[in-house]
């Protein structure tokens, strides 16, 4: 039950699964450091910092990468999501170089390549290659026939959707 | 650093011994997290059947997602650990390129992923990727 194409929102989500952790973890440190310094004998203040514009735009992010990974996961591969979330440190090496103008080194710039090529290695074949487990493959395999409707009706819309 | 100095510096086994630790609680909590979630059926169509609540329910009761985060916890204080005794830019990116590897094959022996040469390549040069980005 290999299926090729991606929705609109599947892609949408992983897209948001490459870029949401980049983002997070840059939302958290630009918070982190524009706080003062925090000392481990006043640990409470650690508390506090969640509460702050930047670190609480980062924890939301990264609950919202969390999310996305996981649902990507319930219609793709490990295999096929792996190599999304990879395609995060191609981002930030890309804000680093043309936001920030930090000089990126020449092995970098090689490493940026070669995990663009495999991501696109990876998106060119099926987004899953095993059949999901928990639902019937044909609409004869259902006993309730109402269920099947509603499998038929799921069809139907997916079908819509895209 | 400070600290550092007073440190023992790790020996090449005792490195490894730290890195294979992340590596393999981590792919561990990566692969049952996986299987957890092939095993629920699209998680898109169940949040459009039963809600926000409904797919959050299905998520946190499912005991391999209970496992997986487990060992995601056990990665997330061995890489603590690790980071205690050794620099960042070694454990970082080891850690990240090795984890890689070991999640394709374990998608391949436990999740029945078809692992075709596509994405053998795929994954050899995100690993090698992630390595040189992150040195």
């Amino acid at each position: 039950m290999a299926h090729h194409r991606l929705t609109v929102q599947q892609f949408l989500i992983l897209a948001f699964v490459s870029v949401s952790v980049p983002l997070g973890d840059t939302a958290l440190s630009h918070g982190m450091t524009s706080l003062p310094a925090i000392s481990l004998a006043h640990p409470l203040t650690l508390i506090a910092a969640v509460f702050t514009p930047w670190i609480a735009l980062g924890i939301l992010l990264l609950i919202g990468y969390f999310a996305s990974y996981l649902t990507a996961l319930s219609w793709a591969d490990l295999t096929y999501v792996m190599p999304a979330t990879a395609l995060g440190n191609v981002f930030v090496a890309l804000l680093a170089h043309f936001w920030l103008h930090e000089t990126i080194s020449p092995m970098r710039w090689m490493g940026v390549a070669l995990i663009t090529i495999g991501v696109g290695f990876v998106a060119h074949g099926p987004v899953s290659t095993t059949p999901p487990l928990n639902l019937p493959t044909t609409i004869d395999e259902v006993e309730d026939p109402s269920l099947g409707d509603a499998l038929e009706g799921d069809a139907i819309e997916k079908e819509q959707v895209r | 650093m400070m600290q550092a100095s007073n440190l023992i510096q790790p020996t090449f086994w005792q490195a490894t011994a730290m890195i294979a630790t992340i590596v393999l609680t981590s792919s561990t909590g990566e692969v049952l997290t996986a299987a957890a979630m092939k095993s629920m059926g699209d998680l898109d169509v169940i949040r459009a059947r039963s809600g926000m609540k409904g797919a959050i329910r299905a998520v946190v009761t499912s005991p391999l997602f209970v496992a997986g985060i487990f060992f995601m916890a056990v990665a997330f204080f061995s890489l603590l650990f690790a980071l205690n005794h050794m620099n960042l830019s070694l454990v970082g990116p080891a850690a990240a390129s090795l984890t890689l590897v070991t999640n394709t094959i374990a998608a391949k022996f436990f999740l029945k992923e078809n692992v075709d040469r596509r994405r053998w390549t795929a994954a050899g040069l995100v690993c090698v990727g992630v390595y040189l980005l992150a040195h």
